[in-house]
């Protein structure tokens, strides 16, 4: 069983400027910490989540069974991400549901919810609002900044935004920017919440109602995406629900793996925000740090002065391999410090969520080098 | 080809403060020979998930590629020197990798187990495929799916236009200067695009 863990929370008065001109302020960030910041304030290490995750990231919570954080398997004393040795934060990003200020939250310049009327934020100002809170941690430099997917675009955001703020990046399953197919999955999602009749305009709050089948829906598509063909087929094949005859009904329940998507939506749909949701997959389909540069993504990281460990899984269709070889290919022409391991794993881009030893030998090695260069 | 010997025999061939590429870097020693030793910088290239490992232990700098894929990563002259040290006689292309090696860097150093070495030579003068230290793996397992001699790569340097700036071969550690074709284990070849 896991350790304890306890969320906490910073209030910021200030004004947050965001990159679409908008502020925000007055808000609250969720976060938790795990370990002991050394003396010299060098051990600390942030980990960026993706798209439904939180801050809770290791540990679990007293008296909940099950509650273990999303990345408990790399994270805690003895493992990968050793927190005898790391001082590790996990922050909740502004805009989401689990605790920071969020579309559910009363907006204070008007005393209303903001629902739809929260800002559009982006992984840049996710970023500064990190910083933010490391500024009231009082951590100067990071020994290093990690994330998968969308967490693996904020360590990269990091290091472009804060150049002098870390030493090193890890950066698993991510991409320079999402691919036309991989906004066009998002956008399918946005359009089931919106097109749901209890959206409201994303003012449902007002009336009493969830777009949960918009949620439901959103969910499936995504679930899709980060299983791989392989890993759906092992573990649902055509496998009929009941029995063995066909029931010949075309709205009934009839394979096993329409079951297991109606499940993963309902369960999701009880959760999550509908206009988190939309504000995530947005920010998701913005980040694109070459985009001031002509594209030229090589320009873009030339600010990076982090070392790299960069890692991919072979089975990873939504962010796949070559998107991080374009990192990688950008670091080497910048002549910075980079690795990468392609990890051949069977699960997708569920993978860096899971147990895989290579994957798991890799990260650990690589916070072991931490480690010893933070003690040299 | 592991021995400190010819890994200083060779780490001779690489200027102090040089960037190096390593294709098929193994466990790193090289370059962290190099880096420690040489003041050099540079990345590993390897395709085996262990090897890769071992990189990242030792705090190297390592790629994980398929060189059977090409070195579409690396900018033409990105590198002072190139480093295939027993990698050549393992990859499907090795004329493409070769000419890649010449591509990405200033210079190259290949090195690859002689076949014309002659005890290769006596046990195919017996009939028999050659077993022996360099070579310890029997024809119908071995990894070594390119197999050439020393006089070869001179003429498949001179058909790709490849400046040889040094060669020689390795024995035991020691170069061998003379008659190298039949008296090394191991060929050496230092070179440069024309």
């Amino acid at each position: 069983m896991s350790f304890l863990a306890t969320p906490q929370s910073m209030h910021f008065p200030d004004a947050l400027p965001l990159q679409s001109g908008a502020s925000i302020r007055d808000y609250h960030l969720a976060y938790e910490t795990y370990g002991q910041l050394n003396a010299e304030r060098s051990n600390a290490v942030l980990v960026c989540h993706a798209l439904n995750a939180s801050h809770h990231v290791a540990g679990r919570y007293e008296g909940q069974d099950r509650s273990e954080g999303w990345w408990d398997n790399m994270i805690g004393p003895g493992k990968s991400v050793d927190t005898n040795r790391f001082f590790v934060i996990g922050i909740n990003n502004l805009g989401s549901c689990f605790g920071s200020t969020g579309p559910m939250h009363v907006n204070p310049a008007s005393g209303q919810v903001y629902g739809a009327d929260f800002p559009v934020v982006t992984v840049e100002d996710w970023v500064n609002a990190q910083a933010r809170l490391l500024d009231g941690l009082g951590i100067g430099q990071l020994a290093a900044v990690m994330g998968g997917s969308l967490g693996g675009m904020q360590a990269l955001c990091w290091t472009l935004q804060y150049p002098e703020r870390m030493r090193h990046a890890v950066v698993v399953a991510s991409a320079p920017n999402l691919t036309a197919e991989n906004i066009a999955f998002n956008e399918v999602a946005r359009r089931a919440i919106v097109t749901d009749p209890d959206f409201h305009g994303g003012h449902f709050y007002r009336h009493g109602v969830i777009p949960k089948r918009g949620l439901r829906i959103a969910r499936m598509i995504g679930h899709i995406t980060y299983l791989s063909d392989d890993v759906m087929n092992e573990k649902f094949g055509r496998q009929l629900r009941e029995g063995i005859d066909l029931k010949y009904s075309t709205q009934d329940i009839e394979f096993q793996i329409e079951s297991y998507l109606r499940y993963q939506g309902d369960k999701f749909s009880d959760y999550f925000d509908a206009n988190t949701y939309l504000l995530i997959t947005r920010a998701l389909d913005y980040f694109d740090p070459a985009r001031a540069h002509a594209g030229n993504l090589t320009r873009a990281l030339a600010r990076a002065t982090a070392k790299f460990l960069l890692m991919s899984f072979t089975t990873d269709w939504r962010f796949s391999p070559q998107r991080s070889r374009e990192i990688v290919k950008a670091l080497l022409d910048n002549r910075r410090s980079v690795s990468y391991a392609e990890i051949d794993a069977p699960h997708g881009h569920d993978a860096f969520l899971l147990d895989d030893a290579r994957y798991m030998g890799v990260m650990r090695s690589y916070f072991d080098s931490i480690a010893k260069e933070l003690q040299a | 080809m592991t021995d400190k010997a010819a890994m200083q025999a060779l780490a001779r061939l690489v200027p102090p403060g040089s960037r190096v590429l390593d294709l098929g870097c193994g466990n790193g020693a090289m370059l962290d020979y190099l880096q420690r030793e040489r003041g050099c910088s540079g990345y590993g290239v390897e395709i085996d998930d262990a090897n890769v490992l071992a990189c990242v232990q030792r705090g190297v700098d390592v790629i994980q590629l398929n060189l059977d894929e090409g070195l579409a990563m690396f900018d033409d002259n990105s590198f002072d020197v190139v480093l295939q040290i027993d990698t050549l006689q393992h990859l499907r292309n090795a004329e493409t990798m070769l000419r890649e090696t010449a591509r990405v860097g200033r210079t190259g150093v290949v090195a690859f187990p002689n076949f014309a070495h002659w005890p290769n030579r006596l046990s195919i003068l017996r009939g028999r495929m050659p077993v022996t230290r360099r070579l310890p793996y029997q024809w119908y397992d071995t990894p070594n799916i390119r197999v050439g001699t020393y006089k070869d790569f001179e003429v498949l340097a001179t058909k790709n236009s490849l400046r040889i700036l040094d060669s020689f071969g390795l024995q035991d550690g020691q170069e061998v200067r003379w008659l190298p074709n039949a008296r090394a284990g191991t060929a050496v070849f230092h070179f440069e695009h024309a």
